[in-house]
C-alpha cells in the first residue's frame, strides 16, 4: 500500500456560474522515498489535486487515503493527529511563514521536541538563522525554511506546489538536489508538482502528466522523457527550449488548455492533437496499462504493449 | 547602423541607506532585426538598465553614460521628447501583461487609442489598424476580440495582446522584459516563435532580459551576461552558451538539469548567493563564489575586453583552451 494514495478523485468548484470540474476522475500514488512528479499546463487541475490530496478542499468522488486512512477535507473540525505527518509546502514561502516570528519560533510550533538546529541543518541552513526573520533570506533560503518547518512533523509524504517556480538558477539547483536528498534520507514520499519538466525531469522517480482534469500517462521519468506515449508529454516536452546555444525555438502547441466547465467530446486533448482521428473525438480513451509501469490515456496506444513511438511528424509547420 | 548603442551606463538609485550603484558601467548595440539577449539572477541590473534608457527609474536617480538611438542620446533627450518616442519609437513588453493592459478598457478602445494618439489615423483608420495588429499577433477572429476585455483573454494570449499594442506605432526597438516568465512552456514557445517572426518581418531590433537560459538560447542571436551591475561575458549566442569562458557563465549553465544527464547526478549550485546591490565585492563582483579566484579578482575591477570571439571580463580566463 502507499503512504498516499488518490484513486478516481472528482473535485467540483461551485460559483455564480455553475459548477467546474477542476479535477475528473484522477488517480495518483506516492511511496515512502520516492518522488512522484505533476505536471502539466496551469488550468489542468494539479494545484487542486494537492489540495485534495491533503484534505484542503472536498472532494466530490473518489478517495485520497493516508496511510490507509480516509483523508477528508477540513471543514472546521481539527485536523486528526495521524495526518500531521502529511504536509504541505506551498510555492511562494514568504506568505506561508509569519513575518513577525522568528524562524526558530516558526520551526519550534511544529517540533514538538525534535531539534530545531538539525532541522536547519538538514536543509542547508546555519544555525543562526533561530534568531532571524523571514525577510533576512533570499527566496531560495526561504523555500528551505518552509521544507525544515514540514520536516519538523516528522512526516511521510510532503506535497510540494511549485516550490522551485520563482526561485534562479542555481538556488533551484540547490533546492532540487535538497529534495533528492531529503526522499533518500529520510524516506519520505514527496509529490512535486511543478510546470518545469526539465527540473522534474532531474528530481522525479516517476512522473503524472495531467490534462484538464485527468492523467493522461504516468511513467518512470526517463522513459517517459524519451518515448512519450501520449502527445500531449510529447508536446510538453518538444516545448522545453534547451540552452545549448543552438538557436532552436522550441515546438509550441497550438490552442489552450479548454474550459472544464465544457470538456471537449472524447479525448479531451483531442481539439490540440496532431495525431487525433476519429474515434478520439467521440469515445474518450481510458488510461491504459502498458508495459513497464507505464499507462497512458490515448488510443493510438493497445494495452499491455510497449508504448508505440508516437507517429513522425516531421516537416509539419510548428505554428507560434 | 545598429539601432541603440549603449555606452558605459552607470545607474545609481536612492535607497533608504543612501545612493546605491546597480548598473555599474554596461555597453551593448542592438542591430535592426536582431534578438539581442541579456540574461543574469535577479538583482543584476537587467531590468534597471532598460528602466534607465526609458527615463523611467525612481526621482533622485543619477545615470550616467549615453544611449544612442538614431541621432538622439536617451539619457541626455529633455523628458518631453524622451516621452514621445517612448511607446512610438521604442515599445516595451512586461512579463505580467495583466499589468500593462487597462482592465476596464476593451481591447479595441486600448489599440486605437494608442494608434491614434501616436499616428493621427482617424477611428476607422484606427480600427483597421488594429485588427491587423490583432492578426499578425495571431489573435483568433480579430474584429470580436476588439469589443473583450483583457481579463477575458487567457494569460498567453494577454501577452500577444500587450505585443500588438507595443507594436502599433512600428518602433525599431521593442524591449522585452521576461515576456514569457509567467506563461506555461507549452504557450512560451508560441510567444518565443511569434518574437522570432516580428523581428525578421518588422525589421525590429529586439532587447529580450531573461532569467531563463533557456529561453536566451532559442532566440537570441548575441548575448550579455549580467552579474551584480556589470556585463562578465559577451557575444554570439552559440559562443557564449556553446562554449562559455567566464566562470560566472559555465556556472549559470552548470546549475541548469541538462536534458540528457544521467539523473544519480547532482546539480552544480553556485555556492553563495549574488551580492544585493550596495554591498557589491570589491575587485571582481563574482569572486568569492567563484574557484578560479587569485588575488587579482580580489581588489581589482576586471574590464571587459575583447577576447578571441567575444568579450570577457576575468583576466584568469580558465576555459580558454577549451
Amino acid at each position: 500500500m502507499s503512504a498516499l494514495e488518490l484513486s478516481d478523485v472528482v473535485v467540483d468548484y461551485h460559483g455564480r456560474g455553475g459548477h467546474v470540474r477542476a479535477v475528473a476522475g484522477a488517480s495518483i500514488s506516492v511511496e515512502r522515498g520516492t518522488i512522484v512528479g505533476l505536471v502539466g499546463e496551469s488550468g489542468c487541475g494539479k494545484s487542486t489535486l494537492a489540495r485534495a490530496a491533503v484534505g484542503l478542499v472536498e472532494t466530490a468522488g473518489g478517495t485520497v487515503l493516508f496511510e490507509g486512512r480516509p483523508v477528508t477535507s477540513l471543514g472546521r473540525r481539527t485536523r486528526p493527529a495521524e495526518l500531521v505527518r502529511l504536509q504541505l509546502v506551498f510555492q511562494n514561502p514568504y506568505s506561508s511563514l509569519n513575518p513577525r516570528r522568528t524562524v526558530g519560533s516558526q520551526l519550534a510550533d511544529g517540533a514538538r521536541g525534535a531539534n530545531v538546529a538539525e532541522l536547519l541543518e538538514r536543509v542547508g541552513l546555519p544555525s543562526n538563522a533561530i534568531r532571524r526573520y523571514p525577510h533576512e533570506f533570499s527566496g531560495g533560503q526561504r523555500q528551505r525554511i518552509a521544507i525544515a518547518r514540514a520536516l519538523a512533523a516528522n512526516p511521510s509524504v510532503i506535497v510540494l506546489d511549485e516550490p522551485l517556480a520563482s526561485l534562479d538558477a542555481s538556488a533551484q539547483a540547490q533546492l532540487a538536489n535538497l529534495l533528492k536528498r531529503l526522499s533518500r534520507e529520510l524516506e519520505v514520499g514527496l509529490l512535486l508538482i511543478s510546470h518545469d519538466l526539465a527540473i522534474v525531469r532531474h528530481v522525479a522517480d516517476e512522473v503524472s502528466v495531467m490534462y484538464l482534469g485527468r492523467m493522461v500517462e504516468t511513467a518512470p521519468t526517463l522513459p517517459l522523457w524519451e518515448h512519450p506515449a501520449h502527445p500531449y508529454s510529447e508536446a510538453l516536452i518538444a516545448a522545453v527550449p534547451r540552452a545549448d546555444g543552438g538557436g532552436v525555438l522550441p515546438d509550441s502547441l497550438p490552442g489552450e488548455v479548454p474550459d472544464p466547465s465544457h470538456p471537449p467530446t472524447g479525448c479531451r486533448f483531442h481539439p490540440r492533437c496532431p495525431y487525433a482521428f476519429d474515434r478520439c473525438t467521440v469515445e474518450e480513451p481510458p488510461l491504459l496499462e502498458l508495459s513497464g509501469g507505464r499507462a497512458s490515456a490515448c488510443w493510438l496506444q493497445t494495452e499491455g504493449r510497449a508504448p508505440a513511438p508516437l507517429p513522425n511528424l516531421v516537416g509539419t509547420e510548428s505554428v507560434e | 547602423m545598429s539601432t541603440l548603442a549603449v555606452e558605459g551606463l552607470r545607474v545609481r538609485l536612492p535607497t533608504p541607506a543612501g545612493e546605491v550603484t546597480v548598473v555599474d558601467g554596461v555597453d551593448y548595440e542592438v542591430q535592426p532585426a536582431e534578438v539581442f539577449g541579456i540574461a543574469g539572477e535577479s538583482g543584476s541590473g537587467k531590468t534597471v538598465s532598460m528602466l534607465a534608457l526609458l527615463g523611467l527609474l525612481p526621482e533622485g536617480s543619477a545615470v550616467e553614460g549615453s544611449a544612442r538611438f538614431g541621432n538622439d542620446d536617451l539619457i541626455t533627450m529633455p523628458r518631453r521628447r524622451l516621452r514621445s518616442i517612448s511607446g512610438r519609437d521604442i515599445a516595451m513588453v512586461f512579463q505580467d501583461p495583466f499589468t500593462s493592459l487597462h482592465p476596464m478598457l476593451s481591447v479595441g478602445k486600448q489599440l486605437t487609442e494608442h494608434v491614434r494618439l501616436h499616428l493621427g489615423l482617424d477611428r476607422r483608420g484606427a480600427e483597421e489598424r488594429a485588427i491587423e495588429l490583432l492578426a499578425d499577433v495571431r489573435i483568433p477572429d480579430p474584429r470580436a476580440a476588439l469589443r473583450r476585455f483583457p481579463h477575458q483573454f487567457s494569460g498567453g494570449m494577454r501577452q500577444r495582446i500587450a505585443i500588438a499594442i507595443a507594436l502599433a506605432c512600428r518602433p525599431r526597438l521593442l524591449i522585452a522584459d521576461e515576456p514569457t516568465t509567467a506563461l506555461d512552456v507549452t504557450v512560451q514557445a508560441g510567444i518565443l516563435r511569434l518574437l522570432d517572426r516580428l523581428r525578421r518581418e518588422h525589421e525590429l531590433a529586439v532587447v529580450l532580459i531573461t532569467h531563463d537560459l533557456g529561453v536566451l538560447s532559442s532566440v537570441a542571436d548575441r548575448v550579455s551576461i549580467f552579474y551584480a551591475g556589470r556585463v562578465v561575458e559577451s557575444g554570439n549566442r552559440a559562443d557564449v552558451l556553446q562554449r562559455p569562458r567566464h566562470p560566472y557563465t559555465r556556472a549559470l549553465l552548470d546549475a541548469l538539469p541538462h536534458p540528457e544527464a544521467p539523473k544519480e547526478q547532482d546539480l552544480v549550485a553556485i555556492g553563495g548567493a549574488p551580492p544585493s546591490p550596495g554591498r557589491i565585492p570589491p575587485g571582481c563582483a563574482f569572486h568569492p563564489r567563484c574557484a578560479y579566484a587569485v588575488d587579482e579578482c580580489r581588489s581589482v575591477v576586471p574590464p571587459l575586453v575583447p577576447v578571441g570571439d567575444r568579450r570577457l571580463a576575468c583576466p584568469v580566463d580558465p576555459f580558454a583552451d577549451e
